[in-house]
């Protein structure tokens, strides 16, 4: 079976680092303008993550900067921003690994592939399976930038009832049936009893939340804590559907076409991101993940930023399966509307795209599932970490949209590369004789 | 082996640190992303030393037990030096930061002091030289197994969590005097710290003698426990102050007649 790129697409747009309205912060959009994710029949969602969102935001963020905020970044207010940020992508690096330290479900290579990587690798010969890896790259970063050029089309021609819907599709069948998958592994690696009408229950009431909290209103933590889950599900997904060598290479490619995408004047998540400015819209919100709530004088309602990621992020996994690409972001987009008008004294907090946690999740949950190391996993933690860290400075730095993946990514990729072949066996024979360094 | 010797190797080992993490560190947003960036400055020197010892033994005959047991020595040895050279590297980069902080900001006075950095720093060396000591070690104690059956000793698994103890806790006042030196141009109080680095580690090669390693391991640690305190600004009547309720500083921020 074969799940389509759609998730792929919504990754990229999920991937970015989008400062939320922060007259102080400059912010960091990064958009990946990622499809919203298709739900694929054969599990392998990929979500799409979409950087658009921040549009909406980032320009409400410089409409609203006017008068009297400073520009200057005081170091504590940015030193608790990364902080911001640090603790989600730990909590959802935390579940992937303990989950694939513990479901062994999640690191069976099963003889099912998605259709964005149709080579297959052969364990036999060295040259032909990575020959088979650059192809299976070549195939999914395609079909990313064909998702995203195909959503900044139909942002452009405001067919935003499409991606609404698509959204909603992706994230119904990410709440429902990738939790229910989940949970029926954790069962069977537990051995516990369950009986189906307790099980219904269980999942219906999760689904039913998560989907009223990503796409409605919700409390912030409920919506946070949602959309961790679900970038936990979707990196669980792909490290389970992706072939070994693929992934890496996968990895390095998304992270150069971040760069590309967020960064060039012509790259498709650019345009998103100023479209969105010039209609004076935010852009998906359901696929980035915000720190912070900005409650804005004599609006209603909150904004409920999490959830716009939330649905982009499951947009992107519908499609997948489906093969169709729909961009959910669109829909998302509408929901996030935490018109920034009214500039709030609030702490704005900060965005990161939904894409760019499953990615980082993608890259340890790799590192835990190959070999028993924990060392490994740690550098990788550590690494994707630091490079976090710089990315947030570069942003505080340039003050514009900055694609979050390159530096974390290629920090992750070094350290896992360079730890698992050379501090590996230092380590195992210092341990064997008990030395200590 | 079993649950209960992980629990309680793994609380032997990191307790103190996790304390002292949670009490002091975690409160404050800085101090958590210095201590992140000590922890990735000692995985860069890890990996360098690794990659030094590993292509040492490529080229080496690897069947001779005695000369891959010289190379691994040869290995500590150069993974202690390029540590400290490391831990100097990031004061230099936080000496360099702190004057462009300083002059970015508008304040007058640093957020974070050198001496809070050399704390934290200290910690966040500490922190990952134990957990790359450890965790594997830790890992393994929770499955099933017999220590020792091959004749080796029976005390591995608490001997290491104490060692790894030894180490966090070390680290951390290495950073807080190694800082100290650094700004005060002590460069004698310099060696000292690098050689007794050196010394705990090569008291390690007579393991699984643990009374040659823990041992002398210990009474450095509470050395360099106490210099660390005179270093940081303490003093025997700061302490009894302190222990005694009457500091009238610390009673007055905390808000507490006496």
């Amino acid at each position: 079976m074969n799940t389509s790129d759609s998730e792929e697409d919504s990754y990229n747009e999920r991937s970015a680092l989008v400062q939320s309205e922060s007259p102080t912060i400059p912010s960091y959009n990064q958009d990946h303008d990622m499809s919203l994710p298709q739900e694929t029949d054969t599990k392998r969602r990929r979500p799409v993550s979409s950087v658009l969102d921040e549009p909406g935001p980032v320009e409400q963020e410089r409409a609203s900067t006017p008068d009297g905020e400073e520009e200057e970044l005081t170091l504590k207010y940015g030193a608790k921003h990364v902080i911001m940020l640090f603790i989600p992508v730990t909590l959802c690096m935390v579940v992937v690994v303990a989950t694939i330290k513990s479901v062994s479900f999640y690191t069976e290579k099963s003889s099912q592939r998605l259709i964005y990587t149709p080579f297959e690798e052969d364990p036999n010969s060295v040259g032909q399976r990575l020959l088979n890896s650059f192809l299976n790259t070549i195939v999914m970063i395609s079909v990313i930038v064909v998702m995203t050029i195909i959503l900044v089309v139909l942002y452009k021609y405001r067919c935003y009832k499409f991606i609404h819907g698509w959204l909603i599709l992706s994230s119904l069948m990410l709440l429902f049936w990738f939790s229910f998958m989940y949970l029926g592994e954790v069962f069977k690696t537990y051995n516990v009893a369950m009986d189906y009408p307790t099980l219904v229950m269980i999942v219906w009431n999760f689904g039913v939340v998560g989907m009223i909290c990503i796409h409605w209103k919700g409390p912030l933590r409920l919506q946070q804590a949602y959309l961790i889950v679900i970038s936990a599900l979707m990196a669980l997904i792909f490290i389970k559907y992706l072939p070994e060598w693929s992934a890496w290479v996968i990895l390095g490619a998304i992270s150069v076409y971040d760069l590309i995408a967020v960064l060039c004047p012509k790259g498709p998540l650019r345009m998103l991101v100023e479209t969105a400015q010039e209609r004076n819209e935010p852009i998906f919100p359901a696929l980035i993940y915000s720190s912070a709530m900005v409650w804005m004088v004599g609006m209603a309602d909150s904004s409920n930023p999490d959830s716009a990621d939330e649905r982009q992020r499951n947009e992107g996994g519908a499609r997948a399966q489906e093969g169709v690409e729909s961009e959910d972001d669109v829909a998302q987009g509408g929901r996030r509307q935490y018109s920034a008008e009214e500039d709030l004294e609030e702490d704005r907090g900060v965005k990161l795209g939904l894409g760019d946690f499953i990615f980082y999740s993608v890259l340890v949950g790799k590192a835990a599932a190959t070999g028993g190391d924990w060392n490994t996993t740690l550098a990788c933690f550590v690494a994707i970490l630091i490079g976090l860290c710089l990315t947030l400075l570069l942003l505080a730095i340039f003050k514009k949209a900055l694609p979050a993946l390159p530096i974390s990514i290629t920090f992750g990729l070094v350290f896992y590369f360079s730890t698992d072949n050379l501090v590996r066996p230092f380590m195992d024979s210092l341990a064997a004789h008990q030395y200590y360094i | 082996m079993t649950v209960a010797v992980f629990f309680g190797c793994t609380f032997i080992a990191f307790g103190p640190a996790v304390a002292l993490f949670l009490f002091t560190i975690a409160k404050d947003p800085l101090r958590v992303i210095f201590l992140i960036a000590g922890a990735f400055f000692w995985l860069v020197s890890l990996l360098l030393s690794s990659l030094v010892w590993f292509i040492t033994v490529q080229i080496s005959n690897k069947n001779s037990a005695s000369q891959q047991r010289g190379l691994l020595i040869f290995g500590v040895v150069l993974s202690v030096m390029l540590q400290e050279t490391f831990r100097y590297g990031y004061y230099r980069l936080l000496k360099k930061a702190n004057e462009g902080l300083l002059a970015l900001s508008q304040e007058d006075t640093m957020p974070i002091s050198m001496r809070q950095l050399a704390y934290v720093s200290g910690l966040g060396f500490g922190f990952m030289s134990g957990a790359f000591s450890v965790v594997n070690i830790l890992s393994d104690s929770l499955g099933p197994g017999t220590v020792g059956i091959h004749g080796d000793s029976q005390h591995y698994f608490i001997s290491s969590a104490f060692m790894t103890l030894a180490i966090i806790l070390l680290h951390m006042f290495w950073g807080v005097v190694f800082f100290e030196s650094c700004e005060r141009q002590r460069w004698w109080a310099l060696g000292a710290v690098v050689i007794s680095h050196l010394v705990v580690s090569c008291l390690t090669f007579v393991n699984p003698h643990y009374q040659g390693s823990l041992i002398p391991t210990y009474i450095i640690l509470s050395v360099m426990a106490a210099w660390a305190y005179l270093c940081a600004g303490g003093s025997l009547r700061n302490l009894k102050l302190c222990l005694t309720c009457k500091d009238k500083d610390f009673l007055l921020a905390n808000h507490r007649p006496r």
